[in-house]
C-alpha cells in the first residue's frame, strides 16, 4: 500500500488538562494509544471529548499535563508541526479548491513534489472511492461525498494519528451506517491510530477497539466494547451505555450474594464495585428485563411500542418508579405483568459513586 | 339553462392573479419609498445628465469640450486621482493585517467602537481638528521637533488632505474587512493548520482567496468615497493648487459661476471616473479569481 | 492557534499594534487639541495654552448663532428620522415579505443612493430643488438628507423583518387582523428594537452629513456641521478658539447620540449593514 501510517509505538496522554477561565473542561486525562488502535472518546455533550481532541490536534493549548509520541514531547508544538490528520464535524473543505487540491493541500504544505502529490491524491481518491470526482468543487458534492474527501485529505499525509470529531453527525441515518463501515475499512487499510469523538454509544461500540467514556472532563472508564457493554464500571457509565433502568434500592447480603429489593421482590444481583448492605443503585438494561410468567417483579404497563422482534415497554412498580423492559408478546396499557432479570444482568453499584 | 355555465368559464380574478405573483396590498407599502427615490434621486440624476448637454453657450457638447480643453478644469481629475488612489490603497491594504490581528481579540467590540468615532464625527470636524493638530504650532510638529526630525509642513497641502482621508477612511475599511474576515468559517484555518500550513500559508491559500471578493468591494467603496473628497480638500488642502479636486470644480461651477449645466456636466464626469475604476477593479478581480480556481491540481 | 510564536511573528504583531496605537493616539490627540484650545485663553508657541477660560463658548454661541443653528439641526434631523422611518419601514416590510417581479431592480434602486457618494448626486439634486423653489430652505435640506436615509432604513430593516416568523403574522390574520391592525399590534412591537436601532443610526449619520446640506441650505437652514465648515472656511477673520468651541459642541452632539446608539447596535452595523447587502 503506497499510503501507510508513519511508524511509531505509542501515543501517551499524561494528565491532560485544560481550563477555560474558571471552567475545568479537562481534568487530567491519561491514556496510552498503541499504533493502529481505534479509540472512541464517548460521552454526552460538555464532557470534554471535543476539548481533548482539539488539545491533541494542537488547536488548544494544554493547561496542564503533556502528550508524547514515543519519546518526543508534542504538546508544545503548533498543529502544523504535529503531522496529525483531522476530520472535522463540518468537513471544513476549502470551498475555493477542487477536490484534488483539497486532498493534496497537506502534501503541498510539506513540500512534496508535484508528480508524487498527483499519485498520492489518485490513491487517496480510490481508497475513499471517489475516483471520478477529483475536479469538482466541494459545493458540488453531496454530504457523504464531502465526508469522504475530508477523510481522504486527512489520510493522504500518512499521519501516525487520525483525529475525527463526530464526523457522521451531519449525515442521515442510512448514510451514517454506510460511512461507519467505510471508516473502519479505511482505518484497517491505512493502519494509523484513530481517535474518534462521538456521543453515540452504538457508533462507539461498532467502531472502536477501545472506548474511553468521559463525563464532566474526566475519564470514567476505558475498556473494550464488550467490557463496557457487559460491565460498566459506574452507574453513570451504565446509564450512558444503555442501562436505562437505574433503580435506587436496598441491598442485603445472604450467603455471600447480594440481593436487591425491587418492588418487594428479592432479586439476586451482581455487585460491580465495593457494594455492601444498604442503599445502592441497580442498573438493568431494558432488553435484560423481560415479561415472564415466573418473574418476581410486579409492574403495571404504561406503554408498549412495537419493534418487530419484540415490544419496548415502560411501566411502573408499586412505589411509582418507572421501569423499561421488553416483552415478546403484546401487552396492553394497564395490564399487570411480572418481570424477570438474570442475576448476571442486574448490576449493582454503591450509591456513593452513582 | 345557461346561467351557471358562464360562472364556470370566468377567469381567475385579477386580484388573485396578482397576488400569486406577490403583488398585493403589502407590496404597495414599498411604493412611497420607491417613488421618493425615483423622484429625488433618479430624476435629478437624469435631469442633470440631460442638463449637462444644454450648456449656456455652444453646441450640446460645449460643457464637455470646455472641461477637457481647460487645464484648470481637467487637471482636477488628475489631482483627485492622485489623492484618491494612494489613500484608498493605504486604507484597504492596512485594514487586512489589522483585522487579522484584531479578530481574535477579547476587547474587539471596544476597539471597533473606538474606531467608529472618526466616522461619526465626519470629515469636516477631522479637517478642522487636523488644521490645528498638524499645524506648525500643533503637538504633532512639536513632537517631531523634540525627537529631532524637525517641522514638516502638513497643512494646506496634499499631505494634510491625505492624512485626513486616512483618518476618516481607515475605520471604514477596517470594519468592512473585519466583517468579511469573521464571516469565514474558522474551521477552514484549523483544517489548514492541521495539514501543515503555517500562518503565512494559511493566509495565502485559505484566507486571501475567500477574502478576495470582499476586498474588491472594499476597494470600490473606498475609492468612490475618497474620490468625492470635498471639505477637507478645501479646508485642509490647497484648493487653488495641489488639492484642487473635481468636486471643487463642480461646486464652483454651481455656486460661484451659477452655471448649473456645467456643474452637472462635471458631476457626470466625476461619476463616470468612479464608474470606470469600479469596473476595472471588479473585472480585474474576476480575472484573478478565474486564474486561481483553474490553477491546476495539487 | 496554540503554541509559541516565532520572533518574526511577534515582531509583526508588535508592528501592527504599534500602527493601531499610533492611529488612535493621533486621533485622540487631535480631538484633545480641539477641546483644549476651546478652553484656552491664548495658545501660541507652547505645549499648552497660557490659561483657561470658558468665554469662547459664550462668544461662539453668539457669533455663530448656535442657538438657532442647533434648533435647525435638530429640526432637520428629527424630520429626517421621522420621515425616513415612515417611508422606509413599510417599504422594508414589503421587500422582506414579498418577492414581486422587478424586486431586484428595486433593490438596486435602494442601493444606489448609498453607494454613490453625496457629491455626485448632490449637485444635480440641489439644482432640481432650487428649480422647484425648495432650495435654500429647510424643506430642501430635509428632502436632500432623506435621499440616502430612506434607503438606509430600508436596507437595515430588511434583515430584522426577515427574522420575524411570518407564521406569527399569518396567525394574526387568521384571527381577523387587517394589514393596518397587523402592523400596529403585531409587527411594530416585534420590530421596535430594530426600528430604534435603524433610526438612531440615521440620526447619527444625518448630524454628520455635510455635502447634501451644504448644497441645499440657505442662511437660515444650516445644520451645525455646515455652520462649522463656514466658520473654518472664513477662519482668518474669527478667533480660532471660538471655532473650536463650536467644534466641541458639534462633537458632543454627535457623540452623545453615538453612545446611545451603541447601546442598541453593534458598531460595525453603522458601516457594514449596507455594504453587506451590496456584497450579497
Amino acid at each position: 500500500m503506497a499510503i501507510a501510517a508513519r511508524d511509531y509505538r505509542e501515543l501517551r496522554l499524561e494528565n491532560m488538562s485544560r481550563t477555560f477561565g474558571s471552567i475545568n473542561a479537562l481534568k487530567g486525562v491519561t491514556l496510552n494509544v498503541r499504533r493502529g488502535e481505534f479509540i472512541a472518546l464517548l460521552g454526552p455533550s460538555g464532557c470534554g471529548k471535543s476539548t481533548a481532541l482539539n488539545c491533541l490536534a494542537g488547536l488548544l493549548t494544554l493547561s496542564g499535563g503533556g502528550i508524547w509520541l514515543d519519546t518526543t514531547r508534542i504538546d508544545r508544538l503548533p498543529p502544523e508541526a504535529r503531522g496529525f490528520g483531522m476530520v472535522f464535524q463540518n468537513y471544513a473543505l476549502f470551498p475555493h479548491m477542487s477536490v484534488r487540491r483539497n486532498i493534496g493541500f497537506g502534501l503541498n504544505m510539506h513540500g512534496i513534489a508535484k508528480d508524487k502529490i498527483e499519485r498520492k491524491v489518485d490513491e487517496a481518491l480510490s481508497i475513499v472511492r471517489l475516483g471520478d470526482q477529483g475536479d469538482k468543487l466541494p459545493g458540488q458534492l453531496s454530504g457523504g461525498q464531502q465526508q469522504r474527501v475530508a477523510i481522504a485529505r486527512a489520510i493522504v499525509i500518512e499521519p501516525p494519528l487520525v483525529l475525527m470529531d463526530e464526523p457522521l453527525s451531519n449525515l442521515d441515518a442510512k448514510l451514517r451506517l454506510e460511512m461507519r463501515a467505510e471508516i473502519r475499512r479505511i482505518h484497517e487499510l491505512i493502519g494509523s491510530a484513530t481517535i474518534y469523538v462521538t456521543h453515540d454509544q452504538e457508533e462507539a461500540l461498532s467502531l472502536a477497539d477501545r472506548i474511553v467514556v468521559m463525563r464532566a472532563g474526566e475519564v470514567r472508564q476505558v475498556g473494550t466494547p464488550e467490557g463496557l457493554y457487559l460491565r460498566p464500571a459506574h452507574a453513570d457509565v451504565a446509564e450512558f451505555m444503555g442501562y436505562r433502568n437505574q433503580l435506587r434500592v436496598r441491598a442485603t447480603r445472604a450467603d455471600k450474594l447480594i440481593h436487591v429489593n425491587v418492588a418487594g421482590a428479592n432479586l439476586p444481583a451482581t455487585p460491580v464495585d465495593a457494594v455492601d448492605e444498604g442503599e445502592v443503585v441497580a442498573a438493568i438494561r431494558p432488553d435484560d428485563l423481560a415479561v415472564s410468567a415466573t418473574g418476581s417483579i410486579a409492574a403495571t404497563v404504561e406503554s408498549a411500542q412495537y419493534h418487530g422482534h419484540s415490544f419496548y415497554c415502560s411501566g411502573r412498580i408499586a412505589d411509582g418508579t418507572e421501569l423499561y423492559f421488553q416483552s415478546d408478546r403484546r401487552v396492553s396499557k394497564g395490564e399487570t405483568v411480572r418481570l424477570a432479570a438474570d442475576s448476571g444482568r442486574v448490576l449493582v453499584y454503591s450509591r456513593a459513586t452513582a | 339553462m345557461k346561467e351557471n355555465v358562464g360562472t364556470l368559464a370566468d377567469p381567475t380574478p385579477l386580484r388573485v392573479r396578482l397576488a400569486l405573483r406577490d403583488l398585493d396590498g403589502v407590496t404597495l407599502l414599498a411604493l412611497p419609498a420607491v417613488l421618493f427615490v425615483v423622484a429625488l434621486f433618479i430624476y435629478p440624476f437624469a435631469y442633470g445628465f440631460v442638463l449637462s448637454f444644454q450648456p449656456k453657450a455652444g453646441n450640446w457638447l460645449a460643457n464637455y469640450t470646455k472641461f477637457f480643453s481647460d487645464p484648470f478644469l481637467y487637471d482636477t481629475i488628475g489631482a483627485t486621482f492622485r489623492l484618491a488612489i494612494p489613500a484608498t490603497l493605504i486604507n484597504v491594504l492596512a485594514s487586512v493585517p489589522v483585522a487579522l490581528r484584531v479578530r481574535h481579540l477579547q476587547y474587539r467590540r471596544l476597539l471597533t467602537a473606538i474606531l467608529v468615532i472618526p466616522i461619526t464625527l465626519g470629515t469636516v470636524l477631522i479637517a478642522e481638528g487636523l488644521l490645528i493638530y498638524l499645524g506648525p504650532q500643533g503637538w504633532f510638529n512639536r513632537v517631531l521637533l523634540m525627537i529631532g526630525v524637525g517641522k514638516i509642513r502638513l497643512v494646506h497641502n496634499y499631505t494634510g488632505v491625505t492624512l485626513s482621508l486616512i483618518l476618516s477612511g481607515f475605520p471604514f475599511t477596517f470594519l468592512l474587512t473585519l466583517s468579511y474576515l469573521t464571516g469565514i468559517d474558522p474551521s477552514l484555518e484549523q483544517a489548514a493548520s492541521t495539514l501543515g500550513a503555517k500562518a503565512r500559508a494559511r493566509f495565502v491559500y485559505v484566507l486571501l482567496p475567500l477574502l478576495a471578493q470582499g476586498l474588491a468591494i472594499n476597494l470600490c467603496l473606498s475609492f468612490v468615497q475618497t474620490f468625492s473628497v470635498f471639505p477637507s480638500a478645501v479646508l485642509l488642502g490647497a484648493p487653488a493648487g495641489d488639492t484642487r479636486v473635481i468636486s471643487i470644480a463642480a461646486y464652483q461651477a454651481a455656486y460661484e459661476q451659477y452655471d448649473s449645466s456645467m456643474a452637472s456636466a462635471i458631476a457626470m464626469i466625476m461619476g463616470f471616473c468612479q464608474l470606470i475604476v469600479v469596473v476595472v477593479i471588479l473585472f480585474g478581480r474576476s480575472l484573478a479569481y478565474r486564474g486561481a480556481a483553474s490553477g491546476g491540481k495539487g | 492557534m496554540a503554541a509559541e510564536k516565532s520572533i518574526g511573528e511577534r515582531l509583526w504583531a508588535t508592528a501592527i499594534w504599534a500602527l493601531v496605537t499610533i492611529f488612535i493616539l493621533n486621533f485622540t490627540a487631535m480631538v484633545a487639541t480641539v477641546v483644549i484650545n476651546s478652553f484656552g485663553t491664548r495658545w501660541f508657541n507652547a505645549w499648552l495654552p497660557a490659561g483657561f477660560t470658558t468665554r469662547w463658548y459664550e462668544s461662539a454661541w453668539n457669533e455663530f448663532q448656535l442657538h438657532d443653528v442647533l434648533i435647525v439641526t435638530f429640526e432637520v434631523v428629527g424630520a429626517v428620522v421621522l420621515l425616513s422611518g415612515l417611508l422606509g419601514v413599510p417599504a422594508a416590510y414589503a421587500m422582506a415579505r414579498r418577492n414581486f417581479p422587478g424586486k431586484q431592480v428595486v433593490v438596486l434602486l435602494f442601493l444606489l443612493p448609498l453607494l454613490i457618494p453625496p457629491i455626485t448626486f448632490g449637485i444635480p439634486l440641489a439644482t432640481v430643488l432650487y428649480q422647484a423653489h425648495l432650495g435654500g430652505n429647510m424643506s430642501g435640506v430635509i428632502l436632500a438628507n432623506l435621499v440616502p436615509s430612506v434607503p438606509f432604513v430600508v436596507l437595515v430593516m430588511i434583515p430584522f423583518i426577515e427574522q420575524i416568523d411570518p407564521r406569527i403574522e399569518a396567525a394574526a390574520r387568521v384571527f381577523g387582523a387587517g394589514t393596518g391592525r397587523l402592523f400596529v399590534h403585531v409587527v411594530l412591537p416585534l420590530l421596535a428594537p430594530g426600528i430604534l436601532a435603524a433610526l438612531l443610526l440615521v440620526l447619527v449619520r444625518t448630524i454628520a452629513m455635510f455635502e447634501l446640506t451644504f448644497f441645499t441650505a440657505g442662511p437660515g437652514s444650516q445644520t451645525l456641521v455646515v455652520a462649522l465648515y463656514y466658520a473654518v472656511y472664513a477662519a482668518g477673520v474669527r478667533a480660532g478658539q471660538s471655532i473650536d468651541a463650536m467644534a466641541v459642541i458639534y462633537m458632543l452632539t454627535t457623540l452623545v447620540w453615538l453612545l446611545i446608539a451603541l447601546r442598541f447596535v453593534d458598531p460595525t452595523q453603522i458601516v457594514t449593514r449596507v455594504k453587506r447587502e451590496a456584497a450579497v
